[in-house]
């Protein structure tokens, strides 16, 4: 194929988009709104995630190590503990810091603790988990350790945030599988019905002798053009739209609760998404709405 | 040039018998009349030419090319071997007048160059020189006619088909088409001219093939009369 047929082709395609600019304008239309549907309930489903997984975090072992073991010997199980199959982080607190904690927790409520000294208190440490599913293989595993005397946890807390998480996830998975499909159906429709109304267009090439690849690449090009631009313009919006609901999340009372992803870190992959899908149903739509008319 | 021979064909939606044995040849540098009444099978011979539909039986080759073994993918260079002009000019309406002929040049793969030389050339022969700028809209019938004539012969077919063309065109506009295929004809294009206009016709001494149900009811140089009786 020569340079001059492509530059001929692509220059046709760029120009039935301003010829034709009501529908352009419709269908570009069509792909945002379907897009920020789409974008703004997945960004709300991983941010959930991200918010159950936090709290998950929190969940941890306190694993106390028995009393016959000096400060040091204590200091040295670290390393064993850290070796453990799905700890991501080991805080050693000494019986002192225990107390201070543990004073700290208690006096608003008015007691009293002159008489509590660090000798009623262990030295411990705080095991934090890879994947709370394990905390109680993982407790196993540390109570297998020798010079642990004890391990602490709360299964039925850890159970409760895998459930939730589950549940979450599936809904959203189920719910964005809908919105896609029902957002495609409806971007099709759309190309479907801008390119109707060229069908006699697409006749008269016919009847020229043009070949089914030469009448479908201005219309490919066109629909890839207009889904780059849709799914660009997409993310722009729900950029902003992030960050209006980002900045008040913040400010608000539920910011102090909970933290919000920042856009930056989903930016990419995001834009990359966005432009995928506005690529593929362009093409993808363009393609199929002209292969009707192309049986002449 | 074109042979059919022995040619049936009935529309499967509705049964129609469009074709009944139709047989006639046309021969190269040929200016031919088709003509019969509404109904009697000229817009079917004219879509078995090109390709759009395909005969039940008998015989067709048009240009070279078997119409009765042709492949889909095969039919794009058939039609760049023919010029087709319509009753209602088919021209793109958002392309200017040089843009609808050019077209026709890129879709067989043009030159720029070749582009740039042809169809200024082309639009001069048809009379339209000084409107090459204009969007189909802007011009009368009897101009756009004219542009599709151009795109039709911009790649010099060997074969012209036009399909009453004269059907939205006052006389005078009718007449000045006609010579201009004529003159088109004389250049060495066979001209094939499906039409029911006695007059115009008659007005040429031309070989006139008549039709009726799918069959051909005379052949001859004798003017319309032969259709009428």
């Amino acid at each position: 194929m020569k340079i001059n047929r492509i530059g001929y082709l692509f220059k046709e395609g760029v120009r039935s988009i301003f010829t034709h600019g009501f529908m352009s304008f419709a269908s570009v239309t069509v792909i945002v709104a379907c897009l920020l549907i789409m974008g703004t309930f997945s960004l709300l489903a991983v941010n959930v995630d991200y918010v159950i997984e936090q709290l998950e975090q929190e969940n941890q072992i306190l694993a106390f190590v028995d009393d016959s073991l000096t400060d040091e010997e204590a200091l040295a199980l670290q390393p064993r503990l850290e070796s453990v199959d799905n700890v991501s982080e080991v805080v050693f607190v000494t019986r002192e810091e225990a107390m201070e904690l543990f004073v700290e927790k208690y006096e608003e409520s008015g007691s009293t603790f002159e008489d509590v000294t660090s000798d009623f208190f262990r030295n411990r440490y705080i095991i934090y988990l890879n994947d709370i599913s394990f905390m109680s293989e993982t407790a196993d595993s540390v109570m297998d350790i020798t010079g642990v005397a004890k391990v602490n946890y709360h299964q039925e807390i850890s159970q409760g945030f895998i459930s939730v998480r589950n549940v979450v996830s599936i809904i959203s998975v189920v719910l964005i599988i809908i919105l896609f499909i029902v957002s495609v159906f409806i971007m099709a429709n759309t190309i479907k019905l801008a390119t109707y109304g060229r069908r006699e267009e697409i006749a008269i090439m016919k009847m020229v002798g043009a070949s089914n690849f030469f009448i479908r690449c201005p219309f490919v090009i066109e629909g890839l053009l207009l889904g780059i631009v849709g799914g660009g313009v997409a993310f722009v919006l729900e950029w902003l739209l992030y960050a209006e609901l980002f900045g008040k999340v913040s400010a608000s009372f539920i910011g102090a609760l909970i933290s919000v992803i920042p856009f930056a870190t989903l930016m990419w992959p995001m834009l990359a998404v966005f432009i995928i899908i506005g690529l593929v149903v362009g093409v993808f739509g363009s393609n199929v709405a002209i292969r009707n008319y192309l049986k002449v | 040039m074109v042979h059919m021979n022995d040619v049936c064909m009935a529309y499967k939606s509705s049964g129609t018998h469009a074709a009944n044995g139709l047989t006639l040849d046309i021969d190269e540098g040929e200016f031919v009349f088709l003509v019969g009444p509404s109904g009697s099978g000229k817009t079917t011979i004219i879509k078995l030419l090109t390709g759009e539909v395909r005969a039940d039986s008998g015989e067709v080759n048009v240009n070279g090319f078997d119409m009765m073994t042709i492949k889909r993918r095969r039919l794009p260079k058939l039609r760049r071997t023919l010029g087709v002009i319509f009753q209602d000019f088919r021209l793109i309406e958002d392309k200017t007048v040089y843009e609808n002929v050019a077209f026709a040049m890129h879709v067989v793969g043009a030159s720029k160059r070749e582009i740039r030389e042809r169809v200024p050339y082309v639009l001069k022969l048809v009379g339209l020189e000084g409107r090459e700028t204009r969007l189909p809209q802007e011009l009368s019938g009897g101009e756009q006619q004219r542009v599709a004539i151009a795109r039709a012969i911009v790649n010099s077919p060997r074969l012209i088909i036009a399909d009453e063309p004269t059907g939205n065109l006052d006389p005078a506009r009718s007449l000045e088409l006609m010579l201009l295929l004529q003159k088109i004809n004389e250049l060495g294009t066979t001209v094939l001219v499906v039409t029911h206009e006695k007059e115009l016709v008659n007005a040429f001494s031309r070989r006139v093939i008549s039709i009726d149900a799918g069959t051909v009811i005379s052949d001859g140089m004798d003017g319309y009369y032969a259709y009428e009786n």
